[in-house]
């Protein structure tokens, strides 16, 4: 009793939160992407995750085999997914916007399969070893603890990174129309706004972010060829907890999920992702559109 | 005394701070032929939208043949006798014509929640329809898809739809709407040979037809009833005139 | 007069012809035939048979919901897999009597389905469909992590499905579980048919043309979506169930979002809606799964995703929809 298990809770309430944090960082920054698309397009987008393995397996195979350093690799990473997106975009998924969703859904479950087959084919089945660079292995003292050099580089980050977002969203005019046609998709058409070109670099961006975000994390959410399958529940349930097209529901949402994932699984590990999963359907029974979406 | 046949009090609605409805009271007689006019924007279809139940009122109260209605879902109040039609076509546009009024029928009967009789055996039902599209003149596309009609005689789909729910008040929003100008003589017969006891309510921008078929008029302007009466009073009124001319009458 | 007799004669044509269109059509007698047949005619493959037939139940409950309900689902199987389970824990616990196992699992999926569909059809479009998601992996994880019941990981071992009646045992050659597997899809098969063709199942058909006309006709949308999904979660259980006990094994796959995606995948190749889409849309499936996904696990998934995509850029319809326009 006493001073010895009082610091034992403190501690795992300070792993738990930073590590949760790290998980919360790589689930909003795969994630915002699919939450405007969905909002934005009217588009389920399941083959989400693919952009953000495809950031994770360049990030990778320009690190191991070419060398290139890490900062770099990883913005390679994120142009690739960047890139990639649009002609999947111009040429395939403009068809279905605002269609059918069971159109959607097909489509981009064949996608996955696509990519699962391509994944494997040109990288083998086998999942991906990521080494994070020399100046960020190893750990960071803080005085009162330890914390991972990598996870805390990649706290820094990403919130970096959402306070640009943010920030752009707000304060810069494509910002504002993502905002206008969010809210109000033929009204922003009528006053000019052209949606095409916006819907396509709105992709472009949330698949860059995606691409991003597979590579930063790809040491908690594991590069693999079926990554598009098997974390595709939690994509959704960022967004879905988050707020179909809301930008800062997501991370709302990916700080729950986060933290909580982390939490219940060092907790109960017996129960794993169940509790989760168990209070999403809560969150959604009390507010079906998500915490900061649209009813 | 007898009951109105729809009656608001005091309705009220709101999005935040767009107000689309302010303390209107609006009385429909029992047999009525009364239309809603305005300029874009009052707020008529809004005003459908409310009494039906499509949205919620932000306050004030509703009663149909002398019952608060106010707080019953849609559904619900199309089974007090409420029934109406949307200013654009809302059909079941892959079924037939026939079959767009059968499931209207059913479910005034009741029949339509049935999982075990075919549909094929409720015979009454389906001949109920075949006359009332006989009635308006449609019973020879009966078996065509609805997506397969000229626009005008969609509309006139529209209306048997609402018309195989017997309604005891029927608003229709715009019944001529879209209608090329050659088809539309035939809706307003129809409208014309509409059963007395029904209330009608009209919304409609056409003044010719609106003159034509009311008896009475009310005339709504920014969510608020500006002035109701007969046809010639409405006509003379100057302040009538102003909003639609934005111009002062001359003395 | 005589223009009044024939007037009359057009009116009782149209309500005839309009009346009709739900009766029986020989064409319907032919998947029936078919399967018979193939009893004869195939029996080294009845095994692949018994799980055809019932692979087409599952399938065939998911029609009423993404079909004629028109709720895009993605955790179909989540009923599949509770139907399964139910089955197999019973067989694996002592009850190994089949027809009771089948009624069971049908019945608590059935609940299964009215208590997620309680919560879930609340909503609609892709909030819908991402909630069907996580109800179905939900389970998945239940199922997973309750290894005492479950098995976890390694699957459900050690069931014993006693005879049908005491009389018939599932034998290796697949006969019993064939017959099984057919009888059962019939039954299903009438409940189906009789609700499509119900005026529940045209006001079904109604909401997914115009929910908002069906709204105004007074029409109690919510709660019918809610009787045919609970309906349709029951046929998924009791073709999990049948799975099960004509393969004495249940694995987490059968709660999996890719027995969901794949009953889509089938359903889209049928033909959505059309009541027989599950009929073709299942064996051309699996009789192609069965030869080419384990030739090169690879090359199957790549094609079949290519063919997905085709499907949905090219042949909506589906086979069916194909034949259909086909006809003039």
């Amino acid at each position: 009793m006493g001073g010895n298990s009082l610091h034992g809770v403190t501690d795992a309430i300070v792993s738990i939160g930073f590590h949760g944090l790290a998980f919360a960082m790589v689930l909003y920054l795969i994630s915002v992407g699919l939450s405007v698309t969905m909002g934005l397009m009217g588009f389920v987008n399941l083959a989400h995750g693919v952009f953000a393995m495809l950031g994770g397996y360049v990030m990778i195979r320009l690190m191991n085999r070419y060398g290139v350093p890490f900062l770099p690799a990883l913005a390679a990473a994120a142009i690739a997914a960047a890139l990639a997106s649009i002609p999947l975009e111009r040429l395939l998924y403009r068809r279905f916007y605002g269609g059918e969703e069971l159109d959607q859904v097909l489509l981009t479950m064949g996608l996955i399969f696509m990519s699962v087959a391509g994944a494997t084919f040109v990288c083998g089945p086998l999942t991906q070893q990521m080494e994070p660079p020399r100046w960020l292995s190893g750990q960071v003292d803080l005085g009162f603890r330890h914390f991972p050099a990598y996870r805390s580089f990649l706290i820094l980050c990403g919130a970096g990174l959402v306070t640009a977002l943010w920030l752009g969203l707000e304060r810069t005019r494509f910002g504002a129309q993502i905002r206008a046609a969010v809210d109000n998709l033929r009204m922003a058409q009528s006053v000019g706004i052209n949606t095409s070109r916006l819907f396509m670099l709105t992709f472009a961006l949330g698949s860059g972010l995606a691409g991003l975000g597979g590579g930063l994390g790809a040491d908690l959410l594991a590069i693999s060829p079926s990554y598009a399958l098997q974390y595709l529940v939690y994509f959704i349930i960022v967004v879905a907890v988050g707020g179909l097209g809301s930008i800062r529901g997501p991370f709302f949402a990916a700080l729950l999920i986060g933290i909580g994932d982390t939490g219940f699984k060092y907790l109960l590990p017996e129960f794993g992702a169940f509790f989760i999963y168990a209070l999403t359907m809560a969150l959604l029974l009390w507010r079906p559109q998500g915490l900061f979406g649209r009813a | 005394m007898t009951a109105l046949a729809l009656e608001t009090r005091g309705l009220c609605k709101s999005f935040g701070a767009l107000t689309v409805a302010s303390e209107i009271d609006f009385r429909l007689q029992r047999g009525a032929r009364h239309a809603l006019i305005g300029p874009n924007g009052a707020g008529k279809t809004s005003f459908v939208n409310l009494v039906t139940g499509a949205l919620r009122a932000s306050g004030g109260t509703i009663h149909l043949d002398g019952a608060d209605i106010t707080d019953l879902a849609q559904a619900a109040r199309v089974k007090r006798g409420l029934a109406r039609t949307f200013q654009i076509n809302a059909l079941f546009r892959r079924l037939c014509v026939l079959e767009n009024v059968v499931l209207a029928i059913a479910e005034r009967e009741g029949v339509a929640g049935g999982l075990l009789r075919p549909a094929g055996r409720h015979r009454a039902i389906i001949e109920e329809a075949y006359g009332l599209l006989e009635t308006l003149g449609i019973a020879d596309q009966a078996l065509l898809p609805v997506n397969g009609l000229a626009y005008g005689r969609q509309r006139l789909v529209e209306i048997a739809i609402a018309l195989g729910l017997a309604p005891k008040v029927l608003l229709l929003d715009e019944p001529a709407a879209g209608v090329p100008s050659g088809e539309s003589g035939i809706i307003v017969s129809v409208i014309e040979r509409l059963p007395a006891d029904i209330a009608l309510l009209i919304i409609e921008h056409d003044m010719d037809l609106v003159f034509r078929l009311a008896r009475t008029i009310t005339v709504l302007v920014q969510g608020r009833v500006l002035v109701e009466g007969t046809p010639e009073a409405i006509a003379a009124d100057p302040r009538v005139r102003e909003v639609y001319l934005g111009e002062r009458a001359p003395r | 007069m005589a223009a009044g007799a024939e007037h009359s004669a057009v009116r009782d044509a149209v309500i005839d012809a309009f009346a009709r269109r739900h009766r029986l059509h020989p064409l319907e007698a032919l998947p029936w035939l078919i399967a018979v047949a193939a009893y004869f005619a195939l029996p080294g493959y009845l095994s692949l048979g018994a799980q055809i037939l019932a692979t087409i139940l599952f399938v065939l409950s998911a029609d009423l919901v993404l079909g004629y309900a028109g709720i895009v689902t993605l955790g179909h199987a989540a009923f599949f897999g509770t139907g399964a389970y139910v089955a197999g824990i019973l067989a694996a616990n002592g009850w190994g009597e089949p027809i009771s196992g089948l009624i069971a699992a049908a019945l608590i999926a059935g609940l299964v389905g009215f208590l997620s569909g309680l919560i879930i059809l609340r909503t609609t479009g892709l909030a819908l469909l991402m909630q069907t998601l996580v109800v179905a992996t939900t389970l998945y994880e239940a199922a997973n992590k309750a290894g005492r019941w479950t098995g976890g990981d390694d699957g459900l071992q050690g069931m014993q499905v006693w005879p049908i009646f005491g009389l018939f045992r599932f034998d290796m050659f697949g006969r019993v579980a064939y017959a099984y597997c057919l009888i059962v899809l019939f039954l299903g098969w009438l409940v189906a048919r009789r609700i499509v063709h119900s005026p529940f199942g045209r006001a079904l058909i109604g909401a997914r043309e115009n929910t908002a006309r069906m709204h105004a006709i007074g029409a109690p949308v919510a709660r019918r979506r809610l009787v045919i999904y609970t309906i349709a979660a029951a046929l998924a259980g009791a073709s999990g169930a049948l799975i099960a006990q004509t393969t004495s094994f249940v694995g987490l796959t059968s709660l999996s979002l890719e027995r969901s995606g794949n009953a889509l995948i089938m359903l889209i190749i049928g033909g959505v809606g059309r009541l027989y889409g599950a009929f073709i849309g299942v064996p051309v499936f699996m009789i192609a799964q069965d030869r080419f996904s384990s030739i090169d696990p690879v090359y199957w998934y790549f094609w079949l995703g290519l063919l997905m995509i085709a499907v949905v850029v090219f042949a909506r319809g589906g086979l069916l929809g194909l034949i259909e326009r086909l006809r003039p």
